[in-house]
């Protein structure tokens, strides 16, 4: 490449055109926009899949696939919502904001960042590609616990690869949002005046770079104990099947943190802008957020306490998992005190990030209970946990990021979007996903085990109001799509402060902004932020 | 001459496009492989290409930038966070292994021969098996290995400790040399280091054919064997790496690449260096030796 051609680039505006403006881009909002379209597209295919799951559960008995299917859409659904979804929506609104937010031409390292995108439909098509081969795609699970993961078919090695796949892409990630963070911040922007959602993008960073590489490594060994005769995961060869468990979540609870933290720092931005404060506790806001990170490399044995652990391992993950309440209690508190006598208002970001609050505690407080162990040993396995980790994914960090959908839309597009029909999307999302979780507590406590295509018969009715609010959830999404394509096609013109009460430097940018947005770098003093 | 004040934003690459559909194909041809598919190996054999292809052309093209002088300080400091967080992540990879071993040894062999919370497991599944470290016996050896002997500490691997450790010594005069502006030290000492990398390579590889050759130790052989052959097999994956990365660097010190104060891919390569140094040192202790 010639190198005087981009000498002087930061001086004009040009932007390259078609197909290759994708496909090579070096620029963070083009990439952000292609990290947040196949999270879309991920989105819907996972519901799909959820679609089929509630279909089946309708009912007692077997309907409507058979079970091997059964089991492969529950493992795909988990592993496409949660790299396929929600992480590279996570990430693409990292591309798009933090450097905005922190005064950045553009992410310190733009071609790699491009590498990381364009691995993920890659990654997918390795893994969705499993479907058409000779045993059916993956049936063992997310967690591919051995020795049940080893009978996977032909699709085995396509399973551990795309999960490399996808690690390598989201290292690549997290180095370039640290590198971006802590070196590309304009003047004046002191990391304690960054951004919460700069901030748990920041920690989110710190344990993709400790998680996935253990993932990474985890997986190998089932790729070396099914093809090349190890027995890390075999008793007979002096292994143990519980020891992939322990590497597994070692990876898998910070996992969980990298899906929600990000979630946090959208609510910490939502929040103060339509209750027209600033946020509550800014410092806590972060110390709690950095020992959440932490704390998360401490409590993975909590997913395996029915397991035969030794009993002071058991009472150490007890208390450690109780631990993690009090810093996401200090979360939530100063969420709350922040709209404590604040002007608020409540537009869509806004409802989104309420029922946000409300719901995600709920999921926080199931989540408490899973961690008692005596009391797990009953929940294990159950649609208590499915209720449990879906209030936090689902009504957690799906609520999240459409808040930030809603929120940011008019920064990106240009336009506002249509309020009314997005009120609209709101009480249909809140309401059903309501009407879909909720009963799963009950079923969950009366003992009707996950991942099982059948049930007793007494489970019934609780399973078809929550298939019903299933299909009724899935559906209202497909307004979502309709309401976003509206604004990318037109509207009202957006003005660049977009909210009010917004604070920050992306609100000081023309919306959208230009396609490179600060190419001097602005002043930031501490006025940005007052209100 | 860029304005050093700017931050340099690439143009469009086709790179990052290039390096995905290399890996695609790589992880397609093997995963093909390993279902036994005979076409496999030519998609990994195409992926492999591809991806020699993108280093190649995708460092290629930042070296003529760097040379080019596009790069200012705060590049530079991006690369070295990039460096640095990367090998973090390569720590955490070897981690889990680590991890595996620690977990065999201290608890799950152990275990298995009745210890602590294990008494239920032994009697009913193997009640015959005896812990040891080396493990010489398995619970059941029907589809595993059973080997003769291990490779003792202070034999060959004693020597490759030597080796790698004089080889960091020579990488860091390497470095004194290049910040005092010595050519021809800088490319001497450097040249030591490759060799000296190379030397342990060969030296591991000499082991490895022993233990398969001679002493039936092999991936097979229980959970010693595993967790043996792939701390060492990933580590000596990455010496050999290392040692190309510096024979590139040498290549470039040999054309007047690298200044006395710009030299960052010089200092990323010896970062990883010294990593796979310690790996190795954490190998030879818990692996080899005790």
């Amino acid at each position: 490449m010639s190198t005087k051609a981009h000498a002087d680039h930061d001086h004009h505006d040009h932007k390259p055109t078609g197909i290759k403006r994708w496909l090579f881009s070096t620029n963070h909002k083009d990439i952000g926009t292609m990290y947040l379209v196949f999270s879309l597209i991920m989105f819907f295919i996972g519901g799909s899949m959820a679609m089929i799951i509630r279909a089946e559960l309708f009912q007692p008995g077997l309907q409507f696939v058979d079970p091997q299917f059964y089991n492969s859409m529950v493992t795909v659904h988990a592993l496409v919502m949660i790299f396929g979804a929600i992480m590279p929506a996570g990430v693409g609104l990292a591309n798009w904001m933090i450097p905005i937010m922190i005064g950045a031409p553009d992410m310190a390292l733009p071609r790699m960042n491009n590498m990381s995108f364009w691995i993920m439909p890659f990654a997918f098509a390795l893994l969705l590609g499993t479907f058409f081969m000779e045993g059916g795609a993956p049936a063992g699970g997310w967690t591919m616990y051995p020795p049940l993961v080893l009978q996977t078919g032909k699709a085995f090695p396509f399973l551990i690869f795309a999960v490399h796949f996808l690690g390598i892409s989201s290292i690549m990630g997290a180095i370039n949002i640290i590198a971006t963070v802590f070196n590309m911040r304009a003047p004046g922007m002191t990391l304690m005046r960054l951004p919460l959602f700069v901030w748990t993008w920041v920690i989110t960073a710190f344990l993709l770079i400790a998680s996935m590489p253990v993932l990474a490594g985890a997986v190998t060994m089932l790729l070396t104990d099914k093809y090349f005769g190890t027995s890390f995961f075999n008793a007979a060869g002096g292994g143990d099947p519980v020891l992939f468990q322990h590497i597994f979540w070692f990876f898998g609870h910070p996992e969980v943190y990298i899906l929600i933290l990000p979630a946090f720092g959208i609510i910490s931005q939502i929040i103060p802008t339509f209750a027209r404060k600033p946020l509550f506790g800014y410092a806590s806001m972060v110390y709690a957020t950095a020992s959440i990170a932490i704390l998360s490399f401490f409590v993975w044995a909590h997913h395996m306490f029915t397991v035969g652990l030794p009993i002071n391992g058991e009472l150490f993950f007890m208390y450690a998992t109780m631990l993690i309440a009090v810093p996401t209690g200090v979360k939530v508190f100063n969420w709350v005190a922040t709209m404590w006598k604040g002007a608020m208002t409540f537009e869509t970001p806004m409802l989104f990030a309420l029922a946000f609050v409300i719901l995600f505690t709920i999921g926080g407080f199931s989540g408490l209970m899973l961690g008692i162990t005596p009391v797990d040993f009953q929940y294990h396995d159950t649609y208590f946990v499915v209720a449990h980790f879906h209030y936090v994914l689902l009504t957690g960090a799906v609520f999240a990021l459409m808040a930030s959908a809603y929120y940011w839309l008019p920064k990106w597009t240009g336009h506002m979007y249509d309020e009314k029909l997005a009120k609209i999307h709101f009480w249909l999302s809140a309401i059903f996903a309501n009407v879909l979780f909720f009963p799963q507590h009950f079923l969950g406590l009366a003992g009707m085990p996950r991942r099982i295509p059948d049930y007793s018969v007494q489970f019934a009715d609780f399973n078809m109001v929550s298939s019903l609010g299933g299909f009724a959830y899935g559906i209202s999404q497909l307004l979502f799509v309709y309401i976003v394509i509206k604004c990318v096609l037109g509207g009202k013109k957006a003005t660049g402060q977009v909210w009010e009460g917004a604070r920050g430097l992306e609100w000081t940018l023309s919306s959208p902004p230009p396609y490179h947005s600060f190419t001097k770098s602005p002043k930031v003093t501490k006025a940005l932020m007052d209100y | 001459m860029a304005s050093k004040d700017i931050y340099f934003i690439p143009e469009p690459s086709k790179w990052p496009i290039v390096a995905s559909l290399a890996l695609f194909s790589t992880f397609i041809g093997g995963a093909m492989t390993l279902n036994q598919s005979s076409n496999g190996k030519y998609v990994l054999i195409l992926g492999a290409i591809g991806i020699i292809y993108m280093f190649a052309g995708w460092f290629s093209s930042v070296i003529s930038e760097s040379l080019a002088g596009n790069y200012n300080k705060q590049v530079d400091v991006s690369f070295r966070m990039g460096m640095g967080w990367f090998i973090l992540s390569e720590v955490m990879f070897f981690a889990a292994f680590f991890g595996a071993l620690f977990y065999a040894r201290v608890l799950s062999v152990p275990w298995l021969s009745g210890e602590g919370h294990g008494v239920a497991t032994h009697q009913f599944l193997w009640p015959a098996f005896k812990a040891s470290w080396p493990m010489s016996v398995m619970p059941n050896s029907t589809n595993y290995t059973a080997y003769k002997d291990t490779i003792p500490a202070f034999g060959v691997p004693a020597v490759n400790t030597l080796l790698l450790l004089s080889s960091g010594v020579t990488v860091t005069l390497a470095h004194w040399a290049l910040k005092k502006g010595q050519r021809t030290q800088l490319c001497a000492w450097l040249f030591a280091t490759v060799a000296l990398g190379a030397l342990f390579v060969y030296f591991q590889a000499g082991e490895y054919h022993h233990a398969y050759t001679e002493l039936n130790l092999k991936l097979s052989s229980g959970v010693y064997g595993s967790t043996f052959f792939m701390l060492t097999g990933f580590h000596g994956f990455h010496v050999t790496m290392g040692a190309v990365m510096l024979a590139v660097i040498l290549f470039r010190s040999l054309k007047g690449h690298f200044t006395k104060n710009d030299h960052f891919a010089f200092e990323a390569v010896a970062w990883y260096w010294h990593f796979v140094d310690v790996v190795w040192l954490g190998l030879f202790i818990f692996v080899y030796w005790l």
